[in-house]
């Protein structure tokens, strides 16, 4: 039996004017940890994405959207916002429909032109999730929903977050 | 339309083969209703967004807009009721701009059903379709495989059966637009307090040949008690063992971006002509 996608944990949040997103370090399989240096939010501009899932797909999708945003930015010549990201993000899985990234991301930001921060998460097929409070991927999502539905409040301050991981 | 990118599923076949559990999409859980009135149609839906036995979203939109009269509810997986709305949207836009006439109800249900019809079911959008157009107003629902049904009331998803209760029981001919309201709103709690897949609140729209109504949260029968007390952290739980502020400008380092300032190049036509 081969292990499912390896492991990995994300989360964004909304608090008083700010967004915060985190993410674990771990690449492993199981119980075998092959390296603590993998991150897993890679930051377009003003728009900061979290991938979770499995390894290979972190890192092409990365890429891919590196590669899209930067088409964006030459084609417009300012930052995308965190909201046209969320439409790039989601069309973009969705045109895999039938053969997806094994990725579920997360995006956190802070629109330049509204000043409002704004999260989304999305499953691996594009389908966009609003959400006004927080957003959490990976295989310690449960974990993760639970200490977030449990301490998360509105309006918090210093945005700070931490998640046990299993 | 339609045009997917098939080049991972090779990989994921083979991956799956191996053992690798596909990726569970968001949704399924579900109860939405529509129902026919004197004078228009009312549509419905819960709110909630499920991923396995995780509640995903509590608070989703499942009234989706498919031109101003003409409006859906969905079912199913959530990114293709998201995705196969907004397509035939698009195309009965074009279809109504070469046209020159308003967009019809079966127009809409016969574009969802042979693409839906097309994709052989793989598309799982289960669609209520309502509108009113210059023939009247109409209600069909919409099965992922391509089938269509148009009658008086409607319901689908998991809570369908509980919401169908409420119209065999409560239904009668020659209904008031309020009278269609509540028959709905009521249809909607049945799903929202019976079947486990649906929950939260009561997305209404109600169309009339004058003005589409969207009453989005029209009962919110789910409001989350205030905490009773707060686990808020003192600063300086969490130890700080090290800092690194990012600045905007070194994020550009992957394109070069040149700045043009508010009123340099852009702008000296436009001083020019003043002076």
């Amino acid at each position: 039996m081969i292990p499912p996608p390896d492991g990995g944990a994300c989360v964004a949040m909304v608090g008083k004017d700010c967004v915060a997103i985190a993410c674990d370090l771990r690449l492993g399989m199981q119980a075998l940890t092959v390296s603590n240096n993998f991150p897993k939010i890679f930051s377009y501009g003003d728009v900061h994405l979290g991938l979770t899932g499995l390894a290979t797909d972190v890192s092409t999708v990365s890429d891919l959207f590196r590669y899209k945003v930067n088409m964006y930015r030459l084609r417009e010549e300012r930052n995308i916002s965190p909201q046209t990201m969320a439409n790039l993000v989601s069309s973009s899985l969705y045109e895999r429909r039938f053969g997806p990234y094994f990725v579920s991301p997360v995006i956190a930001g802070i629109n330049q032109t509204s000043g409002k921060p704004f999260i989304c998460g999305f499953d691996s097929i594009g389908c966009i999730d609003f959400a006004k409070d927080f957003i959490v991927s990976g295989t310690a999502s449960d974990q993760l929903f639970g200490t977030c539905e449990g301490l998360w409040e509105p309006d918090l301050v210093s945005c700070a977050c931490s998640g046990d991981m299993g | 339309m339609g045009g997917f990118d098939f080049s991972n599923h090779n990989r994921n076949a083979a991956l799956h083969a191996q053992g690798v559990p596909l990726p569970k999409a968001t949704s399924t859980g579900t109860t939405i209703v529509g129902c026919l009135f004197d004078g228009g149609v009312v549509i419905a839906a819960d709110t909630r967004a499920t991923s396995g036995p995780i509640v995903a979203d509590k608070n989703c939109e499942k009234l989706h807009y498919i031109a101003p009269q003409i409006w859906c509810a969905g079912a199913g997986t959530a990114a293709d009721t998201e995705f196969t709305t907004a397509i035939i949207s698009s195309n009965l836009e074009l279809h109504a701009l070469s046209t020159g006439r308003k967009p019809r109800v079966v127009t809409c249900m016969t574009l969802l059903k042979q693409h839906l019809f097309r994709h052989q079911g793989h598309i799982g959008a289960y669609l209520v379709v309502a509108g009113v157009d210059p023939t009247g107003a109409h209600l069909f629902t919409v099965h992922a495989h391509g089938s269509t049904d148009k009658l008086p009331y409607v319901t689908m998803g998991s809570g369908s059966l509980a919401a169908m209760s409420v119209f065999e029981t409560q239904w009668k001919g020659k209904l008031t637009k309020d009278e269609a309201v509540k028959l709905c709103a009521d249809a909607i709690q049945a799903g929202i307090f019976n079947d486990l897949g649906s929950g939260s609140n009561v997305d209404v729209a109600v169309i009339t040949a004058e003005k589409t109504t969207l009453m989005r949260n029209y009962i919110t029968p789910n409001v989350r008690e205030r905490k009773a007390r707060n686990y808020r952290f003192p600063k300086g739980t969490t130890a700080v063992l090290n800092e690194k502020i990012i600045k905007k400008e070194e994020i550009s380092k992957y394109v070069t971006v040149h700045e043009l300032e508010d009123d340099s190049v852009t702008a000296t036509a436009e001083t020019m002509d003043t002076s």
